[in-house]
């Protein structure tokens, strides 16, 4: 039997200023002038898979639904390809915005634990403050291994194959003056310009958004 | 003019054929070049997904380390790099905030930027800056048999078209026919390859390269060329997974450079030809220079 | 210079909340009255009112004012309001000064204090200069009974028949072989699918016939010289190697040519249709003329031919290949610009495809298929000459877009419709149409949507990023695909069509800023020509005698045009019934005793007004042809040239007027303004 699900969304489901927040990054302002032509959805190779297309997403930011967008697949599938940034007739920044949309989720927590995009981004994150570069094969084995270690399973072929071409290295990317970009790195956090309208940046380098209510996991 | 020549992380990893043929090119094309000393990872897209600010500043050392070093322009080959290097320059200019914080951040390690250096990618050196005639004096072996799909991806397109049109660009068709090889007529140019979603989330990704390698064959070509170490290992690696889930599609997925350095008469090995999964022999045949 | 007391009437209008939310009028007008000469000083809401107006006439008669002073919006707006209010309670109405407190003060401004205390700097300027103001007449200018009307689409013909059954002299110059326009193309216009040649082409035969309408097709307009009401404006008249007068359309020519075949594309048919050399544009042209096109004729290009044409008109000898290209002069009274627009060029959007793949096609391509007497009979083929069986039509290719135009070119949702159901009649095909947002408000629009709606064409409200020609799903192979998300329905789809057909934008036409800058017009950032209010003075520009009509102005449909091509011929008619235009008495003269001869102002003006007397060796200014600029006065080095209305003694009291320290009412010379007055009273 089929279950009825209830879907209406109330004034309350809204979180006022988020939309605001968003337009605020220095590249995100055109967010208001979107007409909702659809083209952005029409050419991303990659919305076919999301529960919300760009279109819709840009939609829910502007009218401040927070949570269904930092909840959506869709900030996850977003690849980068750029595409809808290029063709989109108001000049909307839709990939600045995403990868807006993906700092807010990372850092309050709007997915499941083990989903692999943002322990990847988590991992690359950390690797390149310890080490200032990555190594791929260690980054691809930990993220596997943090979020889908059955993964580890399926991929262990490509991981032959890459060994038998030379292309798996065995030593550690790294640079040499690991302590100054360190010391860069943390410097940004120091210098906590307010520029993005409330947001803060804390000590480990992830974005706290400033509207806070209705934060669910 | 030597240029810096910025790496990235993944040309020194699974990305070793495309340095090895580009190396091997410069080299062989008289390019000066000097590696960046204690270069940083740029952060390529996933930095970006955590804090914009940290991944321009990111960027900006290794700017401001070529600064000191005395460059005027940087040559990256891998795509992403490209992409943040232009993306943090263009933001730090957009937005005064940035520069200054960048600046703040850098002076740090004793660093600045405070000259306009550019970031160039070698397909528009090589078209540009050599010329499509010395390169063609310079074929000793011209690719007859080859018919190759041009596949450039996004981000050298997107959203900085620098050097190129975005929606149909032609640098490295002109630099194919140059080499004597017939560039076939290849509509999905720039479309995403699946970028790293073929490794976290396998089928949205899978389905964006076997779509760019089905039409490549459809087409008539029997090698695809590329410029961006993720496009390669996602068009080249996934055979397996792409044959299980709809149909064989192998048609072999080569760097523009060692396209080049092939014509160029370099021998295999150092190319990194054999560093391909699905092998040059597969469409080509015979061993095209031992 | 009069040596009478001055007596200053202050007003300063609140104009609702658009200056009093900003400056303190009150507090102006207790400012004003304090100052020297001022006899009244009141502050009202809507001085361009009528009991505004009647303040200032009933004042001038009870307190005796013998000038006015009104700090208010723009003159542009209300400077003839109360010129002709100072004029009715009396006085010449020139003594009568304006301030702009709106535009320059209150408008740009938010800061209540400076705003304030600049409105009071102003006035107190205007004060100042006021008290030097003349007495002056106006000039009456006769204006030449004629119009001319330039463009020979709709619009244009409108216009010219409207003023030509007026009784007024109309030259209509039309830039192609033919009037007619873009009109003419047409098959079917929307919304009454009315065949756009019925309707049309008997307007353009009153027009070849009328009395009063001289017709110059294959004309140009090169030089425009005067002003309103006595314009002279030369046209040229591109040769067409045929004797106009003796042409008479019977087409014996064209199928003497040696091109036994037409060869060449041909313009009318959008290229999808040849010609031969010598051509009639179309069956309905007018003038019934037939043309040589200098580019592909043997004769003219090569100059060896075997000229049969000449044997097919043998009786009317209308052939001339020595035909040279004319100039004429004529003067008119008045200007109607009805140049019309171009289609964006489709090839601006590769995405689209146009260009690369066959077939697809632009909107006015598939206008000229559909059509009966177009290039395949009414037959919508494909270019290989199959029938399609699915179509897709793209709405807004060049609109809506900041990578090509920002506008929403108005009509294109509207024939996309009505191409949709031409193209559903002649074909059998499945017709698609991707929209952004159907936009169809006119008079029975709404009504053609839903008839569409019931005819069962597919409506998809997503908005195609490209056209491709690879496939993926089966049944796609060989078409061109159309990737969209449809946004109403909550998917993306991909739907495999035929044929393309990219509904175009209407752009201004690319010679826009040359016509613009001969009839000193003003474009706006599309390019469309400027009108001088967007509701309120939609036809007439910012040069007076200079009218606009049709989509030279903006993307309009026919209906409006056609009201707009009535609006301007009335507006011209408004000119030339009343038979003068009073020109402002802003012209310059010669003070003949400071004059030295010097004749450095002659060659300056721009209008050859100035002459240089022999016997007395002076300078005059003819005041007819005077149009005020200013150029001499500026130039003349001995300052004897003076212009009314801008006299030195106006200019510099208004600058002193300025400069008094506002605070305790000293110059900069320490003296108050009553001192500083006394002493130029007393000169």
């Amino acid at each position: 039997m089929h279950e009825l699900v209830r879907t209406i969304k109330y004034e309350a489901d809204r979180v006022p200023g988020f939309g605001e927040e968003i337009k605020s990054v220095p590249g995100c302002e055109n967010l208001q002038s979107c007409i909702q032509c659809g083209t952005c959805s029409g050419m991303c190779p990659l919305s076919i898979y999301m529960d919300y297309t760009p279109r819709q997403i840009i939609e829910l930011v502007r009218s401040d639904f927070k949570n269904e967008v930092l909840k959506s697949y869709t900030i996850w599938l977003c690849a980068s390809c750029y595409v809808c940034t290029v063709e989109c007739p108001r000049e909307v920044h839709i990939t600045d915005i995403m990868y807006e949309l993906k700092q807010r989720a990372i850092h309050e927590g709007y997915y499941p634990k083990r989903f692999p995009i943002p322990v990847l981004a988590r991992e690359f994150f950390r690797t390149v403050f310890k080490y200032g570069r990555v190594t791929e094969n260690f980054l691809a084995t930990t993220m596997m291994l943090k979020s889908n270690w059955k993964g580890v399973f399926s991929s262990w072929k490509l991981g032959l194959k890459l060994i038998s071409t030379g292309r798996f290295p065995f030593k550690k990317e790294e640079i040499k003056r690991k302590d100054e970009l360190q010391k860069i790195l943390s410097t940004v956090d120091k210098l906590s310009i307010d520029m993005l309208g409330g947001i803060s940046h804390l000590g480990n380098g992830t974005k706290k958004s400033n509207n806070n209510h209705n934060n669910h996991h | 003019m030597k240029y810096c020549y910025y790496p990235g992380c993944s040309v020194k990893g699974t990305g070793r054929a495309y340095e090895e043929s580009l190396l091997a090119v410069l080299n062989a094309l008289g390019i000066e070049y000097e590696e960046l000393e204690d270069w940083n990872c740029c952060g390529a897209t996933a930095y970006m997904a955590m804090d914009e600010i940290k991944s321009c500043v990111l960027a900006a050392r290794n700017i401001a380390l070529a600064e000191k070093a005395g460059y005027t322009e940087i040559m990256a080959p891998c795509s992403a790099c490209y992409l943040v290097l232009n993306k943090s320059l263009r933001y730090m200019e957009s937005s005064k905030p940035v520069a200054e914080t960048v600046n703040k951040a850098l002076a740090t390690a004793n660093l600045k930027i405070s000259k306009k250096i550019k970031v160039r990618h070698p397909l528009d050196i090589i078209l540009n800056d050599y010329g499509l005639d010395r390169l063609k004096k310079a074929v000793k072996r011209p690719l007859k048999e080859f018919k190759v799909a041009p596949y450039y991806g996004c981000q050298i397109i997107r959203p900085y078209s620098t050097f190129d049109d975005q929606y149909n660009p032609t640098s490295m068709d002109k630099i194919l026919t140059a080499l004597g090889a017939t560039v076939v007529e290849f509509p999905l140019k720039t479309r995403c390859c699946g970028s790293s979603l073929t490794g976290t989330l396998p089928e949205p990704g899978l389905l964006c390269a076997y779509i760019i390698l089905r039409e490549a064959l459809r087409r008539g070509a029997n090698v695809i060329s590329t410029g961006c170490s993720l496009c390669q290992f996602n068009l080249d690696g996934y055979h397996d997974k792409i044959e299980k889930k709809w149909e064989p599609v192998r048609i072999p997925t080569l760097y523009f450079t060692q396209l080049i350095g092939l014509a160029l008469g370099i021998d295999e090995q150092t190319l990194g030809i054999h560093r391909c999964i699905v092998p040059l022999s597969a469409t080509i045949g015979q061993p095209v220079n031992a | 210079m009069k040596k009478e007391q001055v007596r200053i009437g202050f007003y300063v209008c609140h104009c609702g909340h658009n200056i009093a939310s900003v400056v303190d009028c009150k507090a102006v007008a207790e400012y004003v009255a304090k100052l020297p000469g001022v006899v009244v000083s009141r502050d009202y809401k809507y001085m361009c009112s009528d009991p505004g107006q009647e303040l200032i006439i009933n004042d001038i008669k009870e307190h005796k004012l013998n000038r006015i002073v009104v700090a208010s919006c723009s003159p542009l707006l209300h400077e003839h309001t109360f010129r002709t209010a100072t004029e009715k309670g009396g006085l010449n109405p020139f003594l009568c000064q304006m301030v702009n407190i709106r535009e320059h003060n209150s408008w740009v401004h938010t800061d209540r204090e400076a705003a304030t205390l600049k409105a009071k700097e102003l006035a107190r300027a205007a004060v100042h200069r006021v008290m030097f103001h003349r007495e002056l007449e106006t000039k009456k200018v006769p204006i030449t009974p004629a119009v001319m009307v330039v463009g020979g689409g709709i619009a244009g013909i409108h216009a010219a028949l409207t003023l030509a059954n007026a009784g007024k002299k109309v030259y209509l110059v039309e830039r192609e072989p033919t009037i007619g326009g873009h009109m003419a193309k047409f098959d079917k216009t929307f919304p009454t699918l009315d065949c756009a040649a019925c309707i049309l082409t008997p307007k353009m035969s009153e027009v070849a016939s009328h009395p009063n309408i001289t017709l110059w097709t294959y004309s140009e307009v090169v030089k425009v010289e005067g002003f309103v009401g006595n314009y002279k404006i030369t046209v040229k008249h591109k040769p067409r190697y045929i004797i106009e007068d003796l042409c008479v359309g019977c087409g014996e020519c064209i199928n003497k040519c040696v091109y036994k075949d037409p060869r060449f594309p041909d313009e009318f048919n959008e290229g999808l249709g040849k010609r031969k050399p010598i051509y009639l544009p179309f069956p309905q042209a007018t003038p019934q003329v037939v043309l040589i096109d200098p580019e592909v004729c043997l004769k003219l290009k090569t100059g060896k031919c075997k000229q049969t044409c000449l044997e097919g008109c043998q009786d009317r000898k209308a052939i001339d290949f020595n035909q040279k290209e004319r100039f004429s002069e004529v003067q008119v009274g008045a200007v109607i610009i009805a140049t019309g627009f171009k289609t964006f060029d489709a090839k601006r959007i590769p995405q689209y495809g146009y260009g690369k793949y066959p077939n697809v096609f632009t909107a006015l391509e598939v206008e000229r298929m559909v059509n009966a007497s177009g290039p395949t009979n009414g037959h919508v083929v494909l270019r290989d000459g199959r029938e399609p069986k699915s179509i897709g039509i793209i709405h807004c290719v060049g609109s809506r877009d900041k990578k090509t135009n920002k506008y929403c070119s108005r009509v294109c949702c509207m024939y996309s419709l009505k191409l949709a159901h031409l193209l559903k009649e002649h074909t059998n095909a499945e017709v698609y149409n991707f929209y952004i947002d159907m936009r169809t408000p006119g008079k029975a629009y709404e009504e053609f949507y839903d008839k569409l709606l019931n005819e069962g064409v597919h409506f998809i409200r997503g908005r195609v990023g490209e056209v491709t020609d690879w496939a993926y799903a089966p049944g796609e192979e060989g078409k061109l695909v159309i990737r969209v998300e449809d946004t109403l329905a909550g998917f993306v789809r991909r739907i495999p069509v035929d044929m393309v057909v990219l509904a175009t934008g209407l752009e201004p036409q690319p010679d826009a800023a040359d016509v613009q800058r001969m009839f000193n017009m003003s474009c706006g950032s599309e390019g469309f020509f400027l009108e001088r209010h967007p509701k309120l003075a939609p036809v007439n520009t910012f040069t007076d005698g200079i009218f606009l009509a049709g989509c030279c102005q903006g993307p309009k449909d026919i209906p409006d045009t056609v009201a707009q091509a009535g609006a301007a011929a009335a507006e011209a008619l408004v000119l030339i019934d009343k038979g003068f235009i009073e020109q402002e008495p802003n012209t310059a003269f010669v003070r003949e005793e400071d004059c030295s001869g010097c004749k450095s102002c002659i060659s300056l003006c721009p209008y050859s007004a100035i002459t240089f007397n022999e016997t007395k060796k002076k300078a005059e200014i003819n005041e007819a042809l005077c149009k005020g600029c200013g150029t001499c006065v500026a130039s003349c080095p001995s300052g004897s040239i003076v212009q009314r209305l801008f006299e030195d003694e106006e200019i510099f009291s208004e600058i002193e007027g300025l400069l008094v320290d506002s605070a305790n009412g000293k110059n900069f010379a320490g003296q108050s303004s009553g001192e500083k007055r006394a002493e130029v009273m007393a000169k």
